[in-house]
């Protein structure tokens, strides 16, 4: 026993010493790129040295740790110590949506974002008190592993499984299209190669390794990724405060953008682009009210323009009549797109809104659905947080009971290291917009508005709209996912720290990805065909099948991206309500309750995710025109209490728990042998019966 | 196996600090949230509510989990419920 222990301290000791040199050896690899770069060396090739040499050491990491060994490969060998388990989690945590995607919603919603923020992090109480201890103390391998020793048989662990695959495949695909994303801006390269580089580097590590390996990559993924991510926002704070600590100081900043905003709201040039924008969008509402007639119309008008130009025989009329002609819309459905985005910029003609305002509503009523929804995203965000597979397997890799619970405060500690750093970016970018870019002249804007508008107008534009020459809020357009990819730019780093920050994201996606690769792949090999096909499996065979199964599931994630999917934003969210309203109520039954049995914890998992999957396919223009061929035109108007499809698991949750608990109370009490599990889990030092 | 009257009172604290903590949960995320709009002032430099958002709430996540981790290790070995080390 004893021996166990100092060689458990020892091996922790070991670590900390690895990953201390590590650390050292990624900032000493950034200066020396950052000298080089002065030096002289191109952007592009900082850009391919950075994926590269992460890619490989990855790889690398991968290649040391692995194994066929079936404790090692599904649970790391249960002795990852709690602090190194925690940084594991944060990466495997934050996602490519945490990293890229998180401060731009700030950026773009103000206070209602920080539902993610709150949610994303609130979470992980409810892991903590509920679920963790417990699962470790049960000690098995998988999620349906839990679900089909306490509900007894195949059936639910079958439900739990097909659940598990439903949430983390979306979600994998999310998070390879980041992948594919990020790859093609650091280097370049074709959207469909990046996708398939970053698989490979993926795939070298969970393929040889398993849970041993990923776990060890992670630890490594996180250490850049929380780096990148904090530089330039301290960076930035000691531009316009003076104060190197932006958590602390922002508040500053939170006002004088409050100032601006004021400012801007009654500024004249304001109001004049404001209008354009309502303006146009209201020809647009007008002309979609009757597609087939505005289209044969305005083409007529344009064909008319033709004809009379060359009755007047004027070379640059014709000329000026033909290209508009050209420019209209080929057929009626790119009309109705068309006139569709023209709609969109009614948002831009709106009033400013407040960064600080919470529940933003021009009545009462706005007001109050906004507030409920925001409760209702958090809430969402909350139980799916605690109940997707991916995280909680990753308890069962801790040493002991003890262990998992300090895993999870350091899990949340890693995790609230970027959560609470993310409102604070948010708004210095913001006063930086504000107060540097609006009002330059566009002969006079910075460099890097060129570069970005550049690679995807999408993501920034400023356009003159009114032709003053001088640039106003209203005529800036951001795309959320650029906040953070820029900001070294706009706080005037060197090129390096673009790249650091571009791998960082890419970190943060791959090692996100990894996990949800094995919960996958594990889901298939453990609990469908060793649990429930072929229990005399060896383990050989059992690993095998894994890495085999984690393969196919990662080239269909990837084929799944590569088709660029609409509304991957939707889908991620989505995963969450899933996972709160298929699981949660279920696992923490089955602790919290003896008297939970098997038949309703089935139908209370089917109940939970079937009511939020059906939410889904009435409430969100995407899925309503897959299942009811409703055309994503059609504005949604059945929305239940006013909830947003994304907070769908809001009716899922409840009607879970609530059928489990009725239909418990009319089938017999679980056995004595399911009553003692339970007494099991419970306390850390039962041994199972 | 049978669980004696010390499990039970092992249980009963557990099942009492959780539920507490999860309370002060609800209050900081769900009733500080719907009272947003009504908690607006001066909290250093940011309006309160926002704070709370932003630092306030996650702060206490992290206080709350860290008090249970150390309430529950102390527990087990109070009531010598602590597994033994493999």
């Amino acid at each position: 026993m004893g021996a166990v222990q100092s060689s458990q301290k020892s091996f922790t000791q070991q670590l900390k010493k690895v990953y201390a040199f590590y650390t050292g050896g990624f900032v000493a690899f950034v200066i020396v790129l950052a000298i080089l770069e002065q030096m002289g060396l191109p952007r592009q090739t900082i850009g391919y040295v950075f994926l590269i040499a992460t890619i490989l050491l990855y790889a690398g990491i991968g290649i040391i740790s692995r194994t066929s060994e079936a404790s090692e490969y599904y649970v790391a060998g249960r002795r990852v110590p709690a602090m190194f388990n925690g940084m594991a989690v944060g990466a495997d945590w934050m996602s490519a949506a945490s990293f890229i995607g998180m401060a731009g919603t700030l950026y773009l919603t103000g206070y209602n974002g920080l539902a993610f923020v709150m949610g994303w992090t609130g979470g992980y109480v409810l892991v903590a008190l509920l679920l963790a201890p417990y699962l470790r103390k049960f000690g098995q391998f998988t999620i349906p592993d839990f679900l089909g020793a306490r509900y007894g048989g195949h059936v639910p662990r079958f439900i739990g499984l097909v659940i598990a695959i439903i949430c983390s495949f979306t979600y994998v695909v999310a998070q390879i299209y980041g992948v594919g994303i990020i790859t093609t801006r650091l280097t370049g390269v074709q959207f469909e190669i990046g996708i398939f580089l970053g698989l490979a580097g993926i795939l070298v590590c969970s393929f040889l390794g398993g849970m041993k390996a990923v776990t060890w990559t992670q630890v490594a993924q996180y250490i850049i990724l929380i780096i990148a991510y904090l530089i330039p926002v301290v960076w930035l704070s000691v531009q316009q405060t003076g104060f190197p600590i932006p958590q602390l100081v922002y508040g500053q900043q939170l006002q004088k953008v409050t100032q601006l905003e004021e400012k801007l709201a009654a500024d004249p040039k304001e109001n004049e682009v404001r209008k354009i924008f309502a303006d146009r969008a209201a020809v647009a509402v007008e002309k979609l009210k009757d597609v087939p007639k505005s289209f044969a119309e305005g083409k007529a008008a344009l064909e008319k323009q033709v004809a009379d130009a060359r009755a007047g025989g004027d070379a640059e009329a014709i000329k000026k009549a033909e290209e508009a002609l050209g420019k209209f819309p080929k057929d009626e459905a790119a009309a109705a797109a068309l006139w569709g985005r023209e709609r969109g910029l009614a948002a831009r003609g709106a009033p400013i809104s407040r960064h600080a305002q919470a529940f933003p509503g021009a009545t009462e009523k706005a007001q109050d659905i906004s507030r409920r929804n925001f409760l209702a995203l958090i809430f969402c965000l909350m139980i799916g947080t605690a109940a997707l597979p991916h995280i909680l397997m990753r308890y069962y890799t801790t040493p002991s009971v003890r262990e998992a619970r300090n895993s999870v405060a350091w899990s949340l500690f890693f995790i609230f290291l970027l959560y609470f750093t993310a409102p604070a970016l948010a708004v210095l970018i913001k006063y930086v917009i504000y107060s540097d870019i609006t009002g330059t002249a566009f002969a006079s804007l910075p460099a890097w508005v060129q570069s970005w508008q550049a690679v995807d107008p999408g993501l920034l534009s400023i356009v003159d709209v009114n032709a003053d020459g001088i640039v106003q809020r209203a005529e800036i357009s951001i795309g959320g996912d650029i906040v953070v990819l820029a900001t070294p730019e706009i706080a005037g780093l060197p090129y390096v720290v673009s790249g650091m920050v571009a791998a960082g994201g890419l970190a943060a996606a791959l090692s996100t990805a990894d996990g949800l690769l094995l919960t996958v792949a594990n889901a298939l090999s453990h609990d469908l065909y060793y649990k429930m096909i072929d229990p005399n499996a060896p383990t050989q065979r059992r690993v095998l099948l894994s890495k085999i199964l984690l393969l196919v599931v990662a080239i269909l994630a990837a084929l799944v991206a590569s088709q660029k999917p609409a509304d991957i934003l939707f889908l991620v969210s989505a995963a969450f309500s899933f996972a709160a309203a298929g699981f949660f109520p279920a696992l923490v039954l089955g602790i919290f309750w003896k008297r939970a049995t098997g038949i309703a914890a089935s139908l209370g998992m089917l109940a939970g995710f079937g009511v939020t999957f059906y939410y889904m396919t009435l409430t969100q223009p995407w899925l309503r025109d897959v299942f009811y061929g409703i055309p994503r035109t059609v504005p949604v108007t059945n929305l239940w209490w006013d909830i947003q499809p994304i907070s769908a698991g809001l009716w899922g949750v409840p009607l879970g728990f609530i059928v489990i608990v009725l239909v418990s109370l009319v089938t017999p009490a679980p056995d004595r042998k399911t009553q003692e599990m339970v007494e099991h889990v419970r306390y850390p030092n039962l041994r199972a019966a | 196996m049978q669980l004696s009257a010390k499990h039970l009172e092992y249980w009963n604290r557990n099942l009492k600090v959780t539920l507490t903590l999860l309370v002060l949960w609800f209050l900081v995320t769900y009733v500080l949230g719907y009272f947003a709009r009504s908690l607006d002032f001066n909290f250093f430099g940011w309006p309160f509510y926002f704070w709370v958002g932003g630092q306030g709430a996650l702060v206490v996540y992290v206080l709350i989990i860290v008090y249970y981790a150390r309430y529950m290790n102390r527990l087990d070995r109070e009531y010598g419920v602590e597994e033994e080390e493999e």
